[in-house]
């Protein structure tokens, strides 16, 4: 009997990285992954997540080749598991098959690179003037590409220069009755600080105390650059940070939308730590921000009175964002602002995915991937975009030109504060 | 932020019951566990094809079937709920973003169009690019066109089929498969090549390859694959540019038409403030009735609670995961655990012999009454608040009768109708559509 690597691999993850492969056999090749996928549909070097997933899964055995290298075209924007009608974790099953393919072909510099976010934060932090001449060099950018394949145009943050853990640990708490752990990540501490400042104003705007515990990357792009262990490792971390706050009972909100799903489901479901306590507790206990402001608004604790924007912003709810599976909460608060006119996008995807976009060679995908939603931005009334993802945000600003937000920054100023 | 509707599944019965409750001004969200059936059936409305024989008119074959099976479907609907369901969904599409993109037909006599194996099939309602292949003409000579890239479609089939179906020797039909090459794939499906023909230069190469091999009374069978953006351009323009009919024929899935329907609908939803998530499980009813207060909603490893004041069901029957059957021969209702009709009882027989008969598990689903609420086995209602619409009422043999549409769109309109109506008796009477 040949044995399936998967199934016996530590590695997928017991019981649940069982559950996750083994619900391929629920596909009944209905294609609707396939009308959905953004990617398979702008690129013939990605033939669908049917294909790569449900179906070339059969065929990937221990210790033989894997007959299909194309997965590594597939982004993980998890809209595939999405749509399926019948339950299949299409997007799991692809990105644990990259992550395998990976073991074989290994892992390329700017991959690890990617995969480290904390590194180049620390290092380009305290030398950001230099950091952002060397990001935004044209002639670097080009050499950047020729070494190690990170695409000349690329959309990358500039270092802020400062972190949002320093203000943090100077910031006076106001006294409240209601606490509450900020989970920035990686984004806002070193490229968003002032996102991350506006978050804990209004959380304090409306009775919390924010606290924000010690924190490092959620390894997020370590899983989708395929480097299991190391993002195994980052989760853990970081849920040894965060787990004190829900034992206690103390609620966590995340503005980062898709490291707030790496604890909430894809930590559990893609590496396969279902078993880990703590990394449970912490899931169960974790919300966006914007969910958690409509849920605060349903418990009457929210404060409306908010002043008038008269400006027009787009929406544009990112694919990971929609894998929280909580409607567009952005919306619900964007109509609670006098005014202000919100026009929800209806473009899949921004092409980024994270990392995915940055690379050399798949730069070109992810611009045609996102020229939907460009359009949709573009053909829209002037105004501001706003997205609940730093990479997305990056992408449609490097794309359109537009400057996009994330739905907070428009709550801070409604509310007044500085 | 509760809505005053959650309708569960996002087909064509809960897009239908979602917009129309939207469009009325209601507070509606829609949850589905992933996207439904639209983008798998041919999006002809398949009314009543067959009762048992060829049913030429389901106006006139409705009130009948109704009468002789009072748990049919369309006996809890009746025939004038239908008619208007397909009025109102004729008005949707025409209203829609696709512009001249239209439904045509009525209750009043079925088309018949013929399928992607070449079979003649009765249906009431179909777009207005499969028109031109109504087979009821006097006499027809078609040219069914596929692509050699399009493994989903294979033109001499139908064809043979065709001819093979009339008996009469009326049609006269051949196959005709082009190579029409996309660039860096072997081959597409429908969708793969209804984008191909969204591009004026992929439609150009068609008309030319097609350029002296047509006959010249003859029409164009094509797969329903001319265009997801516009294809009422697209098809009027291979008309002009072919000088002759044209006519689209359902591929297997994925189906272009089916997408179109479901853009359709769900810009009717978004322009109307609906919402749609899509994703998350309905795994169970919250509240132990006779009104339901919410569902409880599973997200990835994470299950939480929705509160609404009333609930669509329209989920599907066993093919689309609504209804769910266990190797033991346990049946229920994936959502809601409601109790199952027409399962046949411990050690009553469950298969007959021939496929094609009336199987004993065939009618299995959700009874009802006529406001569309779940039924227990006592008959009486399960939740007040609770309309199922859709593959999951008891009753039918779709497959059989080609009555799927017609029951979905129907139950759908209507189930949205008695919410609304319901809405306004109580705001008569002072009070408000709020949740519980």
């Amino acid at each position: 009997m040949t044995l399936d690597v998967h199934a016996h691999d530590a590695t997928a993850g017991g019981v649940l990285g069982e559950l996750m492969r083994g619900s391929l056999d629920h596909c009944v090749k209905c294609t609707i992954c396939e009308t959905q996928c953004p990617f398979s549909n702008a690129t013939p070097l990605f033939p669908g997540p049917k294909y790569v997933g449900p179906q070339a899964e059969r065929f990937r055995v221990a210790g033989e080749p894997s007959p299909d290298a194309s997965v590594d075209y597939c982004s993980s924007c998890g809209i595939c598991t999405q749509v399926c009608p019948q339950g299949v974790h299409i997007a799991e099953i692809n990105t644990q098959a990259k992550a395998e393919l990976r073991k074989v072909t290994g892992v390329p510099l700017r991959d690890q690179l990617l995969a480290r976010p904390t590194v180049a934060g620390r290092l380009g932090t305290p030398v950001a003037p230099l950091a952002n001449w060397t990001l935004a060099n044209k002639t670097l950018r080009r050499i950047g590409e020729a070494t190690i394949g990170l695409h000349r145009d690329a959309p990358m943050p500039k270092f802020a220069g400062r972190t949002f853990q320093t203000w943090a640990r100077a910031h006076e708490r106001p006294a409240a009755t209601r606490r509450v752990a900020y989970f920035h990540g990686c984004g806002a501490n070193y490229y968003e600080p002032r996102l991350a400042e506006m978050t804990v104003a209004l959380l304090e705007h409306n009775g919390y105390a924010v606290e924000v515990p010690k924190q490092d990357c959620c390894g997020l792009p370590a899983q989708s650059n395929g480097l299991f262990d190391d993002a195994r490792g980052y989760v853990r971390r970081l849920v040894a940070k965060l787990v004190p706050y829900a034992r206690e009972g103390v609620d966590i909100v995340a503005t980062s939308t898709s490291c707030c799903l790496m604890l909430k489901r894809e930590a559990r479901e893609i590496l396969g730590m279902e078993d880990d306590p703590d990394l449970r507790l912490v899931s169960s206990r974790i919300f966006d921000i914007c969910e958690y402001l409509v849920a605060m608004h349903e418990r009457g604790e929210l404060k409306t009175d908010f002043a008038p924007i008269r400006e027009t912003v787009t929406y544009h709810a990112p694919c990971q964002q929609r894998g929280h599976g909580i409607g567009k909460p952005a919306m619900d608060l964007f109509a609670l602002i006098p005014e202000l006119t919100a026009v929800e996008l209806d473009a899949a995807c921004c092409g980024v995915a994270g990392t995915y976009g940055l690379k050399k060679e798949k730069y070109a995908i992810s611009m045609k991937v996102g020229s939907e939603l460009f359009g949709q931005i573009a053909a829209a009334p002037p105004g501001l975009n706003a997205c609940d993802s730093e990479t997305c945000r990056w992408q449609i600003q490097h794309a359109t030109g537009v400057r996009s937000v994330h739905p907070v920054e428009l709550l801070h100023r409604a509310a007044g504060l500085p | 932020m509760t809505p005053d509707v959650i309708v569960v599944g996002t087909g064509l019965a809960g897009l239908t019951a979602a917009v129309r409750l939207a469009q009325d001004g209601a507070r509606v969200v829609v949850l589905a566990k992933g996207i439904g059936a639209t983008h798998l059936a041919g999006a002809t409305i398949d009314v009543l094809g067959y009762d048992p024989g060829r049913v030429e008119s389901p106006a006139a074959a409705l009130p009948r079937l109704a009468e002789e099976r009072p748990d049919h479907p369309y006996a809890r609907l009746g025939a004038a709920a239908v008619g208007e369901a397909l009025g109102w969904l004729g008005a949707q599409v025409a209203a829609g973003p696709l512009a001249a993109y239209t439904y045509e037909g009525g209750l009043e006599e079925n088309l018949l169009l013929p399928t992607a194996v070449g079979a003649p099939k009765p249906t009431a309602m179909a777009p207005v690019t499969m028109l031109g292949g109504d087979l009821r003409r006097e006499s027809l000579r078609v040219c069914i066109v596929g692509f050699r890239q399009l493994k989903d479609f294979h033109p001499m089939l139908c064809a043979e089929n065709l001819a093979a179906a009339d008996a009469g020797g009326r049609i006269e039909a051949r196959g005709l498969e082009l190579d029409l090459p996309v660039t860096g794939r072997a081959d597409v499906n429908a969708q793969g090549m209804a984008q191909q023909l969204d591009d004026p230069a992929v439609r150009g190469a068609l008309v030319q390859q097609l350029a002296g091999r047509l006959h010249a009374d003859e029409r164009v069978g094509l797969p329903a694959v001319l265009g997801l953006r516009d294809p009422h351009a697209v098809w009027a323009e291979l008309e002009h540019r072919l000088g002759r009919p044209v006519f689209e024929i359902p591929t297997l899935p994925p189906s272009v038409p089916g997408m179109r329907l479901y853009t359709i609908l769900r810009a009717a939803l978004r322009a109307a403030g609906g919402r749609q998530i899509i994703g998350p499980e309905v795994v169970g009813p919250l509240g132990g009735g006779p009104r339901l207060e919410g569902l409880r909603v599973r997200v990835g490893r994470r299950e939480d609670v929705r509160r609404a004041g009333e609930v669509v069901l329209a989920t599907g029957g066993f093919a689309s995961g609504g209804l769910a059957l266990d190797s033991r021969w346990h049946a229920r209702d994936a959502a809601l655990g409601l109790p199952l009709a027409g399962v046949p009882a411990d050690g009553a027989p469950r298969f007959v012999p021939g496929y094609f008969d009336d199987q004993p598990m065939a009618r299995a689903g959700i009874a009802v009454d006529d406001e569309l609420r779940p039924l227990d086995a006592g008959g009486e209602p399960v939740y007040e608040n609770v309309r199922v619409a859709g593959a999951s009422i008891a009753g039918a043999v779709p497959w059989k009768e080609k009555s799927g549409d017609g029951i979905s769109l129907a139950s759908g309109h209507r189930a949205a109708g008695l919410i609304l109506q319901s809405a306004r008796a109580a705001a008569a009477a002072g009070a408000t559509l709020e949740a519980p």
